[in-house]
């Protein structure tokens, strides 16, 4: 199985720090010092439980500094799985934060407090959940214990929250409520016996059992060239190979293939993993593919199955997450790096905002502030060869920089 | 010939992911280098980096960084590395910044010459005009986990503006800079310990000895076993020297890295080890705190 990655969202005091302690706590991820740490801590502070929030203290001590963390990663792996939590502190830049670490997870945690029920925040997470088209959420519905381990309580927010659900952009989104008490450990890794009539799986228990086609889409492969390989040594005096990672599905060798832009056929003639060659290559290796004719292909060219092409156009419209302080205005030029490639792009349009918390859209907008999310129109120099973001998470995504400063200013997600 | 099954363990998805960052390094910087310092995370990279680009050769150089305290056995293995993979070698030396007067030497008790890299690095830097250093460092090594990005731009002085981070959205890496800035490349952020030690193990790569059990004349301080080498290690009178059977966690420099009691004498045995003391509760590990935090800090002074 690979690596999973799982993006949390809660409020402030949700929490979130415990849960995480918890988990790791109970699948025996903490070193000894560690756990030492937080015994000795939670007794100085009169607790009569552990205090699981200090296993994650390192990013506490951070923020105590100033100093903005954005996602923090945390590690633990099973017997089954590899595990990494992208947590995602801070409130303010929230949206930016949220968007960056959901963008590589393949599942995530929305959750709640259970004497809270669904607030406005909880929209905001779900939005951006949607939004990003993270197949696997889990709702947890936390503290628990502190309503009783109530399954009124329990099915209240779960409607609440299904009315949301049926706002949603992404249907097939799957979505799982799981009760927990994060401090008392009920239905965190092991199942809890203070609710019966909760029939599921603990929350960790579902995580274990995803299946790749759980988290992963398959769909059509598509192989950016990142780098080409010419050793113009004796032994591979005519070697050409075309380094990348396939997206999105295989590719085998004989497969009829187009170089794009030029579009020129051709097939493939073998695929290198390092020094063995190999018939398919899986989706999301990091393969060197070599053709059966001797074309000119170069860095950001892709390479498509026959019959299967993306769309190549110099125009898209795309869902814009906005990140800098300095606003996005019509206008204005950005370079977009779209997968290895990179082209110079204008913003044609704003077409219209929208709330992330499910709250409409608003038009006639002048320019974009730091957590905006907006439908926009660009105009590039340059064709690029795209799918839409439903299809494609890869291939329909890309990040704007900005031509100055050069740092990355905003996400897009093509529609 | 088969398919190739990238996604039976987790060590596929990150090697896939490592490759794909240094193929990044390479088309999207002038001059690159890889920084080695004959250590396990970075041995781990070169082996990456000859997979990445094959049959080509790794298309930028290996700088060590040179501290002058490295064990004797680190500093022939990379002679013998960089020799049988043709790569070529570039060596700048602390000693000579400390002779140049740059930097001065620390003395006493817990003098080490791990703070005095970073200017040497730095000088090297400048000197070449490496637009990118590829390093060994993984998240899970610190306690603040989120800091770094896989691309992480430092400024003249080799700092990071860690309130002004890039963000990272999917796989894509933002590797433009402005004049006088430089990225640090982290390849294998997301693996941890475990699994450097267990790809070491499945590819059968060659580390030095001294991360394997072995005798050796050792005393101990504040609960940490030190090598008693005189030359290089301060060691009070009554620090009693005694032989002891343990190996290394890491292979930095000698005045400040502690061994660890140990009977592995095998890849195996290390990886078993290793496994044993994350998980359990009651490992038997022993923490290098003192040069934890020490490295902490030479991380936002422009270090790795
Ligand atoms: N009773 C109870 N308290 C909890 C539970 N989970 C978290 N807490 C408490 O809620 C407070 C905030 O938790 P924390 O994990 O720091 O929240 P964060 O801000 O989301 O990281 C702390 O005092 C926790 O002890 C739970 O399941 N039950």
């Amino acid at each position: 199985m690979e690596v999973i990655k799982i993006a949390t969202a809660g409020s402030v005091d949700d929490g979130k720090s415990t849960l995480i302690g918890r988990i790791l706590y109970d699948t025996k991820s903490l070193t000894t010092d560690k756990l030492e740490a937080i015994e000795k801590t939670s007794k100085q502070r009169g607790y009569d439980y552990l205090d699981f929030s200090l296993a994650t203290d390192g990013l506490v001590a951070e923020r105590e500094q100033g100093i903005t963390i954005d996602v923090a990663h945390i590690y633990f792996s099973t017997a089954k799985k590899s595990y990494i939590i992208a947590d995602t502190p801070g409130h303010v830049e929230y949206t930016r934060n949220m968007v960056t670490g959901a963008s590589t997870s393949q599942a995530s945690i929305i959750l709640i407090d259970a004497r809270k029920g669904v607030i406005e925040q909880t929209n905001r997470h779900f939005f951006i959940n949607n939004l990003l088209r993270i197949k696997d959420v889990v709702v947890a519905i936390n503290k628990m214990d502190l309503v009783d381990y109530s399954e009124e309580i329990y099915n209240k927010i779960k409607a609440d929250f299904s009315e949301l659900m049926s706002k949603r952009d992404y249907q097939d989104q799957k979505i799982t409520f799981i009760p927990v008490s994060a401090l008392k450990g009920d239905n965190v890794v092991n199942k809890s016996n203070n609710m019966p009539w909760y029939k599921g799986q603990a929350l960790l228990e579902h995580f274990e059992q995803l299946d790749k086609a759980d988290i992963f889409n398959m769909g059509t492969p598509r192989f950016p060239v990142q780098y080409v390989i010419r050793p113009k040594t004796e032994e591979f005096h005519d070697f050409r190979g075309y380094a990348g990672k396939v997206y999105g599905g295989e590719l085998s060798v004989g497969d009829d293939i187009l170089v794009l832009p030029s579009k020129t056929r051709s097939k493939i003639k073998e695929i290198y993993f390092y020094d063995q060659k190999y018939q398919t290559a899986s989706r999301r290796s990091s393969v060197t593919i070599t053709l059966e004719n001797d074309i000119n292909v170069s860095r950001g060219d892709m390479i498509v199955k026959e019959g299967d092409l993306p769309t190549i156009d110099k125009e898209f419209t795309a869902n814009v997450c906005w990140m800098d302080s300095t606003q996005l205005v019509p206008g204005a030029k950005y370079v977009v790096q779209h997968g290895v490639n990179k082209v110079l792009a204008k913003v044609d349009r704003i077409n219209h905002k929208i709330h992330p918390d499910y709250s409409g859209i608003e038009k006639d907008v002048t320019g974009l502030g730091v957590n905006d999310i907006a439908s926009v129109t660009f105009k590039l120099n340059k064709p690029i060869f795209y799918d839409q973001f439903k299809n494609h998470r890869t291939n329909g995504s890309f990040i704007l920089i900005d031509t100055q400063s050069n740092n990355t200013v905003g996400a897009g997600f093509i529609q | 010939m088969s398919t190739i099954k990238k996604d039976t363990s987790n060590i596929n998805s990150l090697e896939n992911e490592a490759i794909y960052i240094l193929r990044e390094v390479a088309a999207q910087f002038e001059k690159p280098v890889l920084l080695f310092s004959g250590g396990k995370d970075s041995i781990t990279l070169v082996r990456l980096a000859v997979k990445a680009f094959y049959p080509a050769k790794i298309p930028f150089p290996l700088m060590h960084i040179d501290t002058g305290h490295n064990f004797p056995e680190t500093i022939e293995f990379r002679d013998r590395l960089v020799k049988e993979l043709g790569l070529e070698l570039i060596v700048r030396n602390v000693q000579d910044s400390i002779d140049e007067g740059k930097v001065k030497e620390e003395s006493g008790r817990y003098a080490s010459r791990n703070q005095l890299q970073t200017t040497t690095l730095l000088d090297a830097i400048e000197e070449f005009k490496f637009d990118a250093c590829i390093g060994g460092a993984r998240r899970d090594e610190e306690k603040a986990r989120a800091k770094e990005r896989i691309f992480s731009v430092r400024d003249d002085f080799g700092q990071w503006d860690e309130k002004n981070q890039r963000p990272e959205l999917f796989d894509m890496l933002n590797g433009q800079i402005n004049l006088g800035q430089n990225v640090r490349v982290f390849p294998i952020s997301n693996w941890t310990e475990l699994d450097v030690w267990s790809y070491i193990e499945r590819e059968n790569i060659e580390i030095p000895s001294i991360y394997f059990a072995h005798t050796r004349k050792v005393f101990l301080r504040d609960g940490l076993i030190w090598s008693a080498d005189d030359e290089v290690v301060y060691r009070d009178a009554h620090e009693e020297v005694i032989e002891e059977l343990v190996r290394f966690r890491t292979v930095g420099d000698m005045s400040c890295t502690a061994a660890v009691l140990s009977d592995a004498t095998t890849i195996s045995k290390v990886v078993e080890e290793i496994r044993e003391s994350t998980i359990s509760e009651r490992g038997a590990r022993i923490d290098d705190k003192r040069s934890e935090a020490a490295m902490e800090k030479r991380k936002q002074q422009g270090y790795f």
